[in-house]
């Protein structure tokens, strides 16, 4: 026969293709189909995998650690897979309408409580009625989604505060400032001794949310920003304006061009005694190396309203969920056991210093100066808040928040625009 | 090549129809016949154009068409159909009146757009005529500038990131304003639009460039000496006759650079994820679709945007094709 008479076959092979395409595009275009009847279960498995968002070397070998040592005590295999940092992040929403691990990272507060009360993540209370001592009440609350189960284990958390080289200081007789006066004294007097008063950069969008944080809950106070973050407060209202006045006052202290500039940059001023004060999460000790570690410490913001005094301290805590459907859930409980217990929590602290064990159980003889000292401020905190960033809808704090922030700090006299661009944003995405 | 050697093979749709010796009573019937295709033939033409065709609408039109559908949304992408809650244009309200990155975003395409059209099509095109001229080491030359378009614009912004530091960048270096009173290129939202633009530019002129060359080199020698035998000088010489003869290419770096203007996104991206005065409907598409929880129908209208955009241009260059087809 001729060529053409097999012509039917690219006919199917054209329908095989199309079938094929249509099926992809529909996957494409609705990633919600692609998690229908992926859920395996079934098989009896002696293996729980484990979603790991520690790409870094340290980290990660410090969590490969752990997880070996929970491999010898239960006799479970535990299959890591670890994706790059910043993706896992970005890549969430698919991850947990796929095929999730049965373990996996993530942190507290409203970023859980956003997947939890979507229903993909397990609820882990029963976990939680087994562990609950060994966490203070505040750990509890910010693992606890609105329907009042907990559906994250804290592994680790880390303080902001305001960081300073204490031989710097010695040597120019400063002292902690305990009230908002005294920091603008303190600040004006580095000013006249030449040091930029307060390292700032803004480059990556979400530094300067610290400080918004910690302006905020000392002036408004702890429920305060929770209402805010919720979206029940006004952006437009007096005290969101009192903070960015507040803000404004301060930022003449700060150093300049901050949006063109990275938090490992400004670390490194305060690190080479340019820099007086840094207010950043304690991972700026990353920047410091040897002895210089040592040189590092920081103090609780200042008061600024007697009411709320320092009542509340930003301490961002990192945990792990289970999956909807895990393939393993009684070996996935059994690892998220393990992860509360002191043992694996220091295991893991020792490799990463710059972060305390989430237990209060945990032993801190073994901890640094550092390491100490963030123990002790949270413990002593009435109020733990996560972060701006995670502590309200994505939506609203990777746009909105970001940008507005960011058009502050470049042009604070445009204050009454910025407001009414954020409380018109805020109100189109609070919406519930 | 045997089917279309044996006898029984179909007529291929070029031949006329009457060679095949028709009677003469019977030429109308055969000649109807003979332009309506033979089953084969049919098969064959509905193959080509088919699958070419189905490709282009699931990968083309099914996802723009879907995403005009859920620019009418509020979906945050999780779950299926049911979740996804119907709001009419609120979206594209919202966006209007109380996006405020929107208006930017929508001014920094079009000065994109108007300065790729102006300053590296005039480069490119000053470069070929000059290297047209035979120029001693006119192929290092040729090749020095082109180099920019081998690499990727991510990687133009890396390198012009260095260019631009404030305090160790070389421009601030050589100006001598590094230790004194370094500029902030990148981090001052009047003029880093412009410096970005300055290094998308780079890029860009070398690729036009070379697109005239390749025009200049296939203009007849032979008009340009009949210009200069009737006393025209270089200038008119090369807008009266050397100019219009490249009007094809004209075409061509008008559709090239409409489409690098409106696609611009990774530049931005890699040096403040287009933040901060950088802001582009691109990056404004990306931020709201990508990430942890997203905003599926604002980053689709927002693509919708951008997509009415492309199509005013799209539209406009067809017709004047169309139209001048229509002339010739």
């Amino acid at each position: 026969m001729t060529r053409f008479s097999a012509s039917p076959h690219p006919l199917l092979g054209r329908r095989a293709l199309l079938r094929a395409m249509v099926a992809g595009a529909g996957i494409a275009a609705l990633p919600g189909l692609a998690a229908c009847g992926s859920d395996g279960g079934g098989a009896v498995t002696d293996t729980v995998s484990f979603g790991n968002n520690q790409s870094d070397q340290v980290p990660k070998d410090a969590i490969t650690a752990v997880l070996k040592a929970f491999e010898g005590e239960s006799g479970l295999k535990v299959a890591i897979n670890t994706k790059q940092h910043e993706q896992y992040q970005e890549q969430i929403n698919n991850y947990l309408q796929g095929k999730p691990d049965d373990v996996l990272s993530w942190f507290a507060g409203y970023r859980m409580r956003f997947f939890a009360e979507k229903g993909l993540t397990g609820d882990l209370s029963e976990v939680w009625s087994k562990v609950s001592g060994g966490y203070e009440p505040a750990l509890k609350e910010a693992s606890t989604a609105s329907d009042g189960k907990q559906y994250l284990i804290p592994f680790v958390q880390y303080p902001w505060g305001v960081f300073y080289r204490k031989s710097v200081w010695q040597q120019r007789g400063y002292e902690q400032p305990k009230t908002l006066d005294q920091l603008v004294a303190l600040s004006t007097k580095m000013q006249a001794d030449g040091l930029v008063p307060i390292a700032f950069a803004q480059k990556q969008g979400w530094p300067g949310m610290g400080t918004f944080d910690q302006l905020n809950f000392r002036i408004n106070g702890y429920q305060f920003h929770v209402d805010l973050m919720a979206g029940k407060e006004d952006w437009q209202g007096p005290k969101v304006r009192e903070v960015f006045d507040t803000w404004k006052r301060l930022l003449p202290f700060h150093q300049e061009n901050a949006l063109g500039r990275e938090w490992q940059e400004a670390a490194q001023a305060l690190q080479q005694g340019k820099a007086g004060m840094y207010l950043l999460g304690s991972f700026v000790a990353q920047q410091f190396k040897g002895p210089d570690v040592d040189d590092l410490d920081f103090f609780p913001y200042p008061e600024i309203n007697p009411e709320h005094g320092q009542d509340t301290v930003e301490a961002p805590i990192d945990g792990f969920m289970m999956s909807r459907k895990p393939g393993n859930p009684e070996g996935a409980r059994k690892l998220l056991e393990y992860l509360s217990t002191p043992a694996a929590q220091l295991a893991y602290v020792k490799a990463d210093p710059s972060q305390v064990a989430a237990s209060n159980k945990a032993e801190t003889t073994g901890y640094n100066a550092l390491q100490k000292k963030s123990a002790q401020v949270i413990k002593e905190a009435a109020h733990i808040t996560q972060f701006l960033d995670r502590d309200t809808d994505p939506r609203f704090a990777s746009d909105a928040a970001t940008n507005g922030l960011n058009a502050f700090i470049q042009n604070p006299d445009d204050l009454d625009t910025i407001l009414k661009g954020m409380a018109d944003q805020a109100k189109t995405i609070f919406t519930g | 090549m045997t089917a279309l050697q044996s006898p029984q093979s179909p007529r291929s749709p070029a031949e006329p129809a009457g060679t095949s010796a028709p009677s003469p009573t019977s030429r109308r019937g055969r000649r109807r016949r003979a332009t309506a295709l033979a089953p084969r033939d049919k098969l064959v033409l509905g193959l080509m154009l088919g699958i070419p065709s189905l490709v282009h609408i699931a990968l083309v039109w099914v996802p723009a068409l879907g995403s005009v559908g859920l620019s009418f949304s509020s979906w945050d992408g999780i779950g299926g159909f049911a979740d996804i809650e119907w709001v009419g244009f609120q979206n594209y309200v919202d966006i209007l009146t109380r996006y405020p990155r929107f208006w930017p975003a929508f001014r920094h395409n079009l000065i994109w757009l108007l300065f790729l059209l102006v300053v590296p099509t005039v480069a490119g095109l000053l470069l070929a005529v000059l290297l047209d001229r035979q120029l001693r080491f006119g192929r290092i030359y040729q090749s020095a500038l082109y180099l920019p378009m081998v690499l990727s614009l991510a990687l133009v912004g890396f390198i012009w990131q260095l260019i631009y530091q404030p305090e160790q960048g070389l421009l601030n270096n050589v100006l001598g304003t590094a230790s004194t009173d370094p500029v902030n290129w990148l981090g001052d939202p009047d003029i880093n639009l412009y410096a970005v633009l300055v290094a998308a530019g780079w890029r860009h002129t070398g690729y036009i460039m070379l697109l005239y060359l390749a025009g200049l080199k296939s203009v007849d020698p032979a008009l340009k000496e009949a210009a200069a035998l009737d006393g025209a000088n270089a200038w008119q010489t090369f807008f009266r006759v050397t100019f219009p003869v490249l009007k094809p290419v004209n075409v061509v770096v008008l559709v090239v650079t409409v489409i690098e203007g409106l696609r611009a996104f990774d530049i931005v991206y890699v040096i403040n994820k287009g933040r901060n005065g950088l802001e582009l409907l691109s990056v404004l598409v990306t931020d709201n679709i990508i990430g942890e929880s997203s905003r599926i129908g604002w980053g689709s209208a927002l693509a919708v945007v951008l997509l009415l955009i492309s199509l005013g241009f799209i539209i406009t260059y067809l017709f004047q094709v169309f139209r001048e087809e229509d002339r010739a």
